[in-house]
């Protein structure tokens, strides 16, 4: 009788350590996933950053070069000093992607310089004197191709928060996340204008 | 017989087409039309010799029409899906044209970002490839572009020799693990005859048949189409229009 018992305790205490190894393997595995998920996303938003570098970087070459041909086109020209101004005054960190609001308000700096410089390209369409400089056309197809990377590094770093956000969301995985503290990170969204690189036909 | 192994190939193609359109083969696909077999040969084995001495890819797609996409989203996706260069360096580069549109599309791998800028593709596309084109003449305007993008690269990426030879190692240890088994079956083999007792015929057959199975393994399996190395663009390039 007694030794029944004591069988039984045994037996319970040996199915609650199975349970809970089990357990940690498990937790062990979504953990290193979310980590994994999560160092993806940060990786590709230092891509999408390097390429609003790079754009930010391209501005006063081109500003100076447009200058010499449309000077009497201020206003464009300044519009796109000052956006690119704000764009710099951005630290952007990882942890903006965590938040919200600052990440809006980077995306929509990043959107009005983006409107900036394609309002400048249009304007720049009225100097055919402009259009036929070799260093002009030069700078043309940076900035065309830097939209274009701006593009595709944003396509990308939807794609691995889209993974990384269901991930965090699924059941029972969302337990550990909160647990843990992974959040939600924020997305790129379509802005007016942003989305499409400035096309100038040639 | 070049001609029909070219329509063969062709066919072979446009059977893969309607499963997986964007899926390449070869250095060089051409789905209208417009380029000869003769061209569409010249310019294959161009890239081809250019990817043995260098592992740098350069693919050329030639399409109707966009669909409505962009040439930019689509030259990417098609980057992207035949992960055109090597995983290591991402040297590859991808000319898509669709005559429809008259657009043009120079995208760049990653690796070559820095000799093949988005400036220089601008100016190969305007300088070396839309006169040609302006012209119908697809096939010089391509080959001009391409040796244009293969001077500006050149020197980037060398085809590591010490890895080539490693590959001949195994091949060869490939072949002579099959002059072996070849050679012991057929001396088992002639050995049973002889012992039947029909010498001469018995003792010849085995070996003409056995090297009969080598001749069809060098065709089978070391013919070589365009296979992409895993390399990635980030958009980087420059687009045209004609």
């Amino acid at each position: 009788m007694k030794n029944k018992a004591i069988l039984f305790i045994a037996v319970v205490i040996g199915l609650m350590l199975l349970f809970l190894g089990i357990m940690l393997i498990w937790g062990v595995g979504v953990y290193n996933n979310l980590v994994s998920a999560e160092q993806n996303v940060i990786k590709q938003w230092a891509q999408v950053e390097n390429q609003y570098q790079r754009r930010a970087d391209l501005i006063p070459n081109l500003v100076n070069t447009v200058k010499g041909y449309a000077n009497f086109e201020k206003q464009v020209l300044t519009d796109v000093v000052e956006a690119r101004s704000k764009v710099g005054q951005f630290n952007v960190t990882p942890e903006v992607l965590n938040d919200p609001q600052a990440f809006q308000k980077f995306q929509s700096a990043q959107g009005e310089l983006s409107s900036a410089l394609s309002r400048l390209l249009a304007v720049v369409e009225n100097y055919p004197e402009l259009k036929a400089n070799e260093n002009f056309l030069q700078l043309q197809a940076q900035l065309e191709g830097t939209e274009n990377r701006i593009a595709v590094e944003r396509k990308r770093f939807n794609e691995y928060v889209q993974e990384y956000n269901t991930s965090i969301k699924k059941f029972p995985a969302t337990i550990l996340a909160s647990i843990f503290g992974f959040r939600e990170k924020q997305y790129f969204s379509a802005v007016q204008g942003s989305e499409v690189p400035p096309k100038v036909e040639f | 017989m070049i001609k029909n192994l070219i329509i063969f190939l062709l066919i072979s193609c446009s059977i893969y087409s309607t499963d997986d359109k964007y899926k390449l083969n070869q250095w060089v696909t051409d789905y209208t039309n417009t380029l000869t077999p003769e061209q569409i040969l010249f310019l294959n084995k161009k890239l081809k010799d250019y990817q043995d001495s260098t592992t740098t890819q350069i693919v050329v797609l030639i399409i109707k029409s966009l669909e409505g996409n962009s040439i930019e989203d689509l030259a990417n996706e098609i980057f992207t899906y035949n992960k055109i260069g090597t995983k290591q360096n991402d040297n590859g580069v991808l000319i898509l044209v669709s005559l429809d549109d008259k657009a043009i599309r120079i995208e760049v791998g990653y690796g070559l970002e820095s000799k093949l800028t988005d400036a220089l593709s601008s100016s190969i596309i305007r300088n070396d490839i839309i006169p040609y084109f302006k012209a119908e003449n697809y096939f010089e305007g391509i080959n001009s572009g391409l040796n244009s993008i293969i001077k500006a690269i050149d020197g980037e990426y060398k085809s590591d020799k010490k890895k080539s030879e490693d590959k001949i190692d195994i091949f060869s240890l490939i072949i002579s693990v099959i002059i072996i088994f070849i050679l012991i079956s057929t001396l088992i083999r002639s050995n049973r005859y002889y012992r039947i007792g029909s010498t001469g015929f018995g003792y010849r057959n085995p070996w003409g048949g056995g090297f009969g199975g080598f001749g069809g393994f060098g065709g089978g399996g070391f013919g070589g189409g365009f296979s992409g190395g895993g390399g990635m663009s980030g958009g980087g390039g420059a687009s045209g229009r004609w």
